[in-house]
């Protein structure tokens, strides 16, 4: 490592590296330098100058936000010159902002709020007019009042550099310049609300939290995002037991501060009115609301039967359901039920890689390898609309480290503008183009590889291969869809040997009992067995919950504790923000089943840590450390020692390829994408 | 869109001009030479510039609402650029400027009816040295008076 620089900063030694700003040297030594403009890991701007601190030897006030370390520097970031030098600079700021902090978003986490307060720039001594223009709104999403910018240029570098969007700019100069939207009067973006929340101030605003709260009047619930694999931590800002918005500007997760708008804004399926809040009971082919211990009785009752007579049950899980709820209903199904007959709408060949790694150490990639490694190869994945973070961290990792970027996709990508190489696998055999990258990898340092639904079965284990052949340390993703799809494999939401898969469950024309838990399989198919005793636990009246015999109101993964697997093995604790009045969270559900049926003992007692304890007792992999999840960490799972049991079954592996604004049913339910969706088609 | 042969070659080697992956440097001049061949910076003008330099035609627009010297509007066949910064203020050239306005009965960005004229307000033009000064096209004129404003304007309207 190249020798540290020492300087003295407000009279304290400080060692950092070479090329260090002043202002990052200073925060880590604890002491901070206001700045509106500057922000880590975005490129510099110097545009608002509240960062001035002065330097020894230096005739001018320097902006620490572009000022390197160097040996023997001598800083002093509050002295009366500077304190004067913020103060006048705010006095700009403020010569054109409109006081209306009381009524203003912001208010109360804004900060030239704050820096006003911390300098006394309250006084103007301008009495030249205000430029004022009405509030435009851009999107469903995005709102800008052009009065309160202080045009920092934040939300601009952030889409451009962050999102790789590049939908905002700044047009006009002077008093008069302004953001602008992509399309004259409207965006055409990814809608992620990054540029909203980046703003120090109130000038962009969401149309999903303004005007609705103040923010000390919400609680702050850090949890999952309920939408892909990713597993970003969304902080839930709550009130009065409902959502009001979401962001994670406390950079608590491994996705830092992104979200998408899926994690950002479509929390808001919750409240929808069509959500179920009285469990079912099909009464003359008419789905009549019943009490919960009628609903249980009737299911336990007629599970009893089946079993019983020896008849057939299947059951299936859900890509969305907490780990401890799959564990145990996959435990219910093979111990209470006595069936093999279990599994889930599969989404990426998890197994299959598992299967290919036995025996290896170190080969599955974390989402940070996405953001660290030296190159980063993408296989068959629109990542930009597929797995938003996992997309933001390539672009991120090629800003800030060069990472060198491959692409193998059908269609062009976002990820192509980062790309050293992109290639278009026009006949869908991604190892032709494969082989023709093989010089160019192998001459990399180390190299993470990230493979969709294209390649399953046989081909993962070509893909393993090919990486294991280059000579170089190879880390692996497989792409899942959905929040907890990776944790539905992991927790064994897959059948036995000999047992029926989810399609062969359809096809069955003798199921006795058909169980489904937080699925739609009957939105693009339909259950043969017409006599079967179907129970449905769902947040709304899905395709399959329609053709329940009884449907029971489940909670969705906001109002539930557990824990969830992203789609890079990593585990994490969702926390529950509120509760929705008649459901209940899916584990609770299968435990009254349980215990009506006298299954109690078996199945054991269905608290979230509970059951997590069993996990990390018997789940392959799963034995992590508690303290890291239940801090609101991310521990990854490390399940390949051995081969696992895989039934090779890569034709039932089908992405459902959800793009930014849609979610596969519960996408439907939530009104933000549905109207980021209408206003595109609109346009 | 179509450019003359010229053109294209101008963007050419404008492109060739800035080291690999900083071609948007050719934005500027790609567009004012564009202009001056077509009149104005079209919407169309603005698509093609940003997909040659590869950039996002709002990153255009940014450029284009920055700098006066880039027109949205077609000028005259002869633009006339009056200087009213310091020097040329303090040696009559707001005089210059009120009497052409009056003379051509047209201000600031405006054209005359037969197209023909157009006059700009600008600032320094760095001529000071013969302040007043000001510009036709890409010609300078030194040293102005009314008298000679006018034999000047009369010369463009009747050129052709
Ligand atoms: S919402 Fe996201 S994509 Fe849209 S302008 Fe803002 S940062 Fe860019
Ligand atoms: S809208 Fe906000 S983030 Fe963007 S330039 Fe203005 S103040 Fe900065
Ligand atoms: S990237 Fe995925 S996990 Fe992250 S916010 Fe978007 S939908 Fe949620
Ligand atoms: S933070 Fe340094 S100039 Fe804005
Ligand atoms: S002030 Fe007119 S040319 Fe300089």
């Amino acid at each position: 490592m190249a020798d540290l620089v020492n300087l003295t900063i407000d009279g304290k030694p400080v060692q950092a590296p070479p090329g260090t700003l002043v202002i990052d040297a200073a925060k880590r030594a604890g002491i901070e330098v206001p700045a509106f403009c500057y922000y880590e890991g975005l490129s510099l701007q110097a545009a608002c100058r509240m960062c001035l601190v002065e330097v020894e030897k230096m005739p001018k006030l320097m902006t620490s936000c572009t000022l390197p370390v160097a040996e023997g520097m001598v800083v002093r970031t509050e002295t009366p010159t500077v304190a004067a030098a913020r103060k006048s600079m705010l006095e700009f700021l403020l010569a054109n902002h409109p006081l209306d902090c009381p009524v203003c978003d912001k208010g109360g986490e804004c900060e030239l709020q704050d820096m006003t307060f911390r300098y006394g720039a309250g006084e103007s001594r301008f009495s030249e007019n205000k430029v004022h223009k009405p509030e435009k709104q851009w999107s469903p999403v995005v709102f800008y009042d052009m009065p309160r910018c202080i045009l920092c240029y934040r939300c601009v570098r952030i889409c451009n550099e962050g999102m790789g969007v590049n939908a905002l700019g700044i047009v006009n100069r002077g008093v008069v310049s302004e953001i602008a939207p992509n399309k004259q009067d409207h965006l055409e973006c990814d809608e992620c609300g990054m540029c909203i929340d980046i703003c120090p101030v109130g000038a962009l605003t969401s149309g999903a939290y303004r005007y609705h709260t103040r923010p000390w009047e919400m609680e702050h619930v850090g949890t999952i995002c309920a939408h892909c694999a990713d597993g970003c931590k969304t902080t839930l800002g709550v009130r009065n037991n409902q959502i009001i918005r979401g962001n994670n500007r406390d950079r608590s997760g491994i996705n830092d501060e992104f979200l998408c708008v899926k994690g950002r804004y479509a929390f808001d399926f919750y409240n929808h009115p069509e959500r179920l809040q009285s469990p079912l009971l099909k009464v003359d082919g008419k789905l009549e609301p019943v009490s919960w211990s009628q609903a249980i009785e009737t299911v336990a009752k007629k599970f009893q039967q089946v079993r019983e007579a020896g008849g057939k049950f299947a059951v299936v899980g859900s890509n969305h359901t907490s780990n401890e709820e799959d564990f145990y209903l996959q435990k219910f199904g093979r111990q209470v039920l006595g069936t093999g007959n279990i599994d889930h709408h599969r989404t990426g060949d998890v197994p299959a890689l598992l299967d290919a790694l036995s025996g290896k150490t170190g080969k599955l990639a974390v989402s940070a390898d996405l953001y660290q490694r030296k190159a980063v190869l993408v296989v068959g994945a629109d990542l930009a609309l597929e797995h938003p973070f996992l997309s933001f961290q390539i672009r991120a990792n090629y800003r800030h480290h060069q990472a060198h970027v491959y692409v193998v996709t059908p269609r062009p990508v976002r990820e192509d503008a980062v790309a050293a190489v992109s290639l278009r696998d026009a006949c869908a055999d991604v190892f032709g183009p494969l082989e023709s990258l093989r010089a160019k990898l192998a001459a990399e340092p180390e190299l993470v590889i990230v493979f969709g639904d294209v390649v399953k079965g046989e081909a993962v284990r070509r893909l393993v291969d090919f990486g294991e052949s280059l000579g170089i340390p190879v880390k692996y993703v497989a792409l899942v869809d959905y929040s907890n799809s990776r944790g539905a494999v992991d927790m064994g939401l897959l059948p036995d040997a000999g047992g029926l898969a989810l399609p062969e469950m359809l096809a069955a024309g003798d199921l006795d009992a058909f169980w489904v838990v937080g699925a739609n399989p009957l939105k693009a198919g339909e259950l043969r067995s017409r006599s079967a005793f179907v129970v449905v636990q769902d947040m709304f009246l899905t395709e399959t919950a329609r053709a329940a015999d009884v449907v029971l109101p489940a909670a969705c993964a906001y109002e539930k504790n557990g824990t969830v697997t992203n789609v890079c093995g990593e585990v994490q604790k969702l926390k529950k923000a509120l509760g929705t009045m008649g459901t209940k969270p899916d584990l609770e559900i299968i435990g009254l089943i349980a215990r009506e049926m006298g299954a109690a003992p078996v199945m054991g007692p269905w608290t979230a840590e509970k059951v997590f304890d069993e996990i990390r007792r018997s789940v392959r992999g799963y034995d992590i450390p508690v303290p890291v999840v239940a801090a609101g960490g991310a521990a990854q799972t490390m399940p390949v020692n051995g081969r696992i049991p895989l039934d090779g079954r890569p034709d039932l592996i089908r992405s459902a390829r959800d793009s930014l604004f849609t979610s596969g049913t519960l996408g439907r339910y939530s009104k933000v994408l549905n109207s980021v969706v209408e206003s595109r088609n609109n346009r | 869109m179509t450019l003359s042969a010229e053109l294209e070659a101008r963007f050419d080697k404008l492109l060739k001009s800035y080291p690999p992956g900083r071609q948007r440097s050719a934005m500027i001049p790609m567009l004012l030479y564009a202009q001056d061949e077509l009149g104005s910076v079209t919407p169309e003008l603005v698509e093609e510039v940003a997909r040659r330099v590869g950039v996002e035609p709002l990153q255009v627009e940014e450029v284009m609402s920055y700098y006066s010297m880039l027109h949205r509007k077609p000028l005259g066949r002869y633009h006339v650029q009056i200087c009213t910064n310091i020097s040329c203020l303090l040696t009559g050239g707001e005089e210059l400027w009120q009497h052409a306005c009056k003379k051509l009965g047209i201000g600031h960005k405006e054209v005359t009816a037969d197209g023909q004229v157009s006059l700009e307000e600008v600032e320094c033009i760095g001529a000071c040295s013969w302040a007043p000064a000001l510009q036709v096209n890409y010609a300078f004129h030194h040293q102005m008076t009314p008298e000679k404003l006018d034999r000047l304007l009369d010369s463009l309207r009747k050129a052709q």
